[in-house]
């Protein structure tokens, strides 16, 4: 067990740099910094002055990976992969195209993410596990019919009409919040409710789906029909023994996601002008700010691989069968 | 005469080729007892045919608008009789071509659905020079009504009841094609084939599929009839067609759904076959990299890779000879980057089953008996594999429709001169807000993409549970 945890965590470096190494090949190798400055610049100011100037200003006017002008250890370091990519595994992401630290940025903006993400995620967890149950103690009747129906039609609603009608519905036919926008401590719930409801609906036909299919094959087991025989009410049945085991498969699922939950959601934070890492990330796209977007795939894959570590440690504690070697 | 030259973007021979490789996957398949078994079981399943059915309307509408032309352009007015006739720069369509009116009948800006009058008020000037604020007739929608007011509504239920009448004659010529080949099929006289659909049982669920198009048809006839002369789902900010618009989308939606598996396949089945088959540092190697691409959030790799994709189109112009093999280029480009991240799940899905399959008596028998490896992978393990692979694939195809529009929002999507349901919503997602609001693009874009996502969906289950050993 010990021994396991320790050869995870000795993997997750290695994975950090298979991503290290593939966003310098995207961001350096694909286009070389001369291709950036020019589309940067525009088509009209290109001179090879300007392009020259630019990449001293971001700090791109280096050899990629080896610096043959200078001695000793300086010529690995004075070098473009030492400079942009492989400070990230200290954190240390440099500067924006707008001058900002972006390590710093990250931190401020990691607050309201985690105030919208969590709830999301915890009402949301606790919404679909219930219909689940629901569905599943109905299964075979009409109603079983009926949600399942229902759960594929919501499937298959994109996120963005959830989104955008959610807003004209609550917010511009009912009045009820505000909007879009961001407040300072208590005041934040008002601007909260509604991404979190959304994100709440939005999720409810996949998820939903997924856990009735895996409560409803723990239901048919052996052990199952054992309780039900020794007196067992359907319901306690459910509770004490589908909704325990049925647990174990969905905890993969869920338990990966939780340290992503930093990264916060794209679509919901641009739209309700939420300052989190999320609509950070889709202005640093819409701005071509690459830097930052270099920094956030680097974030997201270490909050993955957190994730994963955890996963591998709630099934030992959730299902004592399993012995990781 | 205006002459005019087929041009193939990459794109249309992709999805060309696709529709041909099914063909013969599927003719390959009669031979296969077990296929031909679960292909049954999808053919008499009811919800099962009525997708289909729904899904192959959207099939044609998007091939006919992957048929793409240039036209020659009338020689000038003082032009030399022997003068080498130009190309068009635009790149059309025969989707374009059939609904030549609904492109060409662009209003000034936003009117509603089947209205006759712009959306906004504009000051008139009345032919005794007073001038006063009001609706401005629409330039082609209902243009041809002299008394709008009294003659819009008959004028309406008229078309109406035409299209349901052409609608009545297309299902019924439909149906009595269907009966025919059922009858010819089972060898029974057409009356006895028409009883045996009628009461569900002639063979696959064919009541279903002529139910299905007996909707599509009461929906569609008049649609059709209205679209002759009004703009059924109204026009957009620059006044066109948003019909128009949502029938150009279901392209884009089907080439992002195919096309992505073209990349996604290859790479899933080699490196899964591969990796469970031969184990050792090869199963190392290929799993570590599928975690590092699946440690990346999904987004944020799609987002870095059409980045810098753009910065290479944008450096090369010279590349593309018109705007539209550029717009095709990067259509292609993010189904290439779709499938290169998203093969990672289909691989250690197949790796998983490969794991198993290797240790099974006749897999070690072959090997036992001196069969290659490639003889064993070809022979044995990749055909008990294909049923995974087919259910992948249709349960991917909806979620690419659903990630296009996302993408497309985010602005790592499609080019913007693409017509997409993303750039569609795009374009409108701030309309609600407008007072009055302006709801009809999001309503066409909503009500194309829910039926085709939803279809999608739900032939997905299908072909799961009827090819899934395990259900």
């Amino acid at each position: 067990m010990f021994a396991y945890i320790v050869r995870r965590l000795l993997y997750a470096p290695l994975i950090l740099i298979g991503v290290n190494l593939l966003t310098f090949a995207l961001f350096f190798v694909v286009n070389t910094p001369e291709d950036m400055a020019r589309m940067q610049l525009g088509a009209k100011r290109v001179t090879p002055e300007a392009i020259e100037r630019w990449k001293v200003e971001k700090g791109y006017d280096k050899p990629l990976l080896l610096n043959a002008g200078r001695e000793g250890l300086a010529q690995v370091t004075d070098t473009i992969f030492f400079e942009k990519s492989l400070r990230m595994f200290a954190f240390d992401f440099g500067r924006a195209d707008d001058g900002r630290d972006i390590a710093t940025e990250i931190t401020t903006r990691m607050g309201p993410s985690l105030a919208l993400a969590v709830p999301t995620f915890v009402l949301g967890l606790f919404v679909t596990v219930s219909l689940a149950l629901v569905l599943v103690f109905f299964r075979g009747t009409y109603l079983d019919f009926q949600g399942v129906v229902v759960c594929v039609a919501m499937m298959s609603i994109s996120g963005l009409f959830y989104i955008i009608g959610g807003q004209w519905l609550v917010s511009k036919v009912w009045h009820l919040v505000p909007i879009s926008g961001y407040g300072e401590g208590v005041d934040t719930i008002r601007f909260l409710i509604l991404p979190v409801l959304i994100g709440v609906v939005g999720g409810i036909g996949g998820s939903a789906r997924w856990y009735r299919t895996i409560f409803l094959e723990e239901a048919g087991k052996d052990y199952v029909r054992t309780a039900r025989a020794k007196g067992l009410s359907e319901l306690q049945a459910l509770f004490r023994h589908v909704l325990k085991n049925g647990m174990i498969p969905i905890l993969t699922g869920v338990v990966v996601v939780i340290p992503s939950l930093f990264m916060g959601s794209l679509l919901t934070e641009s739209f309700f002008g939420i300052p989190g890492l999320g609509s950070y990330t889709i202005d640093a796209i819409n701005a071509q700010d690459f830097p930052v977007v270099r920094a956030m795939v680097f974030i997201g894959s270490v909050f993955y691989i957190i994730g994963l570590i955890l996963t591998d440690l709630s099934y030992t504690l959730v299902d004592p069968r399993v012995k990781l070697q | 005469m205006m002459g005019v030259q087929l041009v193939f973007l990459w794109t249309d021979l992709l999805l060309f080729g696709l529709v041909g490789c099914v063909m013969l996957a599927a003719l390959a398949a009669r031979r296969s007892e077990p296929m031909r078994e679960a292909w049954r079981r999808v053919g008499e399943n009811t919800v099962g045919m009525v997708s289909v059915s729904i899904l192959a309307l959207f099939l044609v509408v998007g091939l006919l608008d992957s048929v793409h032309y240039r036209e020659y352009l009338a020689p000038g007015a003082g032009a030399a009789p022997d003068a080498q006739p130009v190309l068009g720069t635009e790149v059309r369509s025969a989707l374009d071509a059939l609904a030549a009116p609904l492109r060409t009948r662009v209003e000034k800006t936003y009117s509603a659905p089947l209205s006759y009058r712009l959306f906004a008020k504009q000051t008139l000037e009345a032919e005794d020079g007073t001038q006063q604020r009001d609706f401005p007739r629409l330039k082609f929608g209902g243009a041809h009504l002299q008394y709008p007011e009294e003659d819009h509504a008959g004028d309406m239920l008229g078309r109406i009841g035409l299209g349901l009448a052409l609608a009545a004659c297309a299902w019924g010529v439909f149906a009595g094609i269907l009966v025919q080949g059922v009858a010819w099929s089972r060898g029974v006289p057409l009356g006895a084939a028409g009883r045996a659909v009628w009461r569900g049982k002639g063979g696959l669920a064919w009541r279903a599929v002529l139910a299905t198009l007996g909707v599509l048809c009461l929906i569609l006839g008049p649609v059709l009839a209205l679209a002759t002369e009004y703009h059924v789902f109204g026009t957009d900010k620059v006044g066109q067609d948003v019909l128009f618009l949502t029938l150009k989308s279901i392209r884009t939606a089907l080439v992002i759904g195919t096309l992505t598996t073209l990349v996604t396949l290859p790479l899933a089945v080699a490196l899964g076959i591969m990796a469970g088959y031969l184990g050792g540092w090869v199963d190392d190697v290929i799993q570590y990299v599928y975690t590092v691409l699946n440690s990346i959030p999904g987004v944020l790799l799609i987002a870095a890779a059409v980045l810098m994709m753009q910065v290479v189109i944008d450096t090369h112009p010279h590349w593309f000879e018109t705007s539209a093999e550029r717009a095709d280029a990067r259509l292609l480009a993010l189904c290439v980057i779709l499938g290169m991240t998203s093969w990672t799940g289909l691989c250690r899905l197949l790796r998983g089953e490969t794991l198993k399959l290797r240790e099974l008596e006749y897999v070690q028998a072959a090997r036992a008996f001196g069969v290659s490896t490639a003889r064993i992978l070809a022979r044995h393990i990749l055909p008990n594999l294909m049923h995974l692979v087919l259910i992948a694939l249709v349960m991917d195809f909806s979620g690419l429709v659903l990630a296009e529009a996302v993408l497309s929002y985010v602005g790592i999507g499609v080019d913007p001169n693409t017509v997409s349901f993303g750039t569609m919503i795009n374009a409108a997602r701030m309309e609600l807000a407008r007072e009055p609001m302006v709801w009809w693009s999001l309503m066409a874009a909503f009500i194309f993409m829910f039926v085709l996502v939803l279809a999608a969906n739900l032939f997905a289950d299908v072909v799961r549970d009827a090819f899934d050993p395990r259900a």
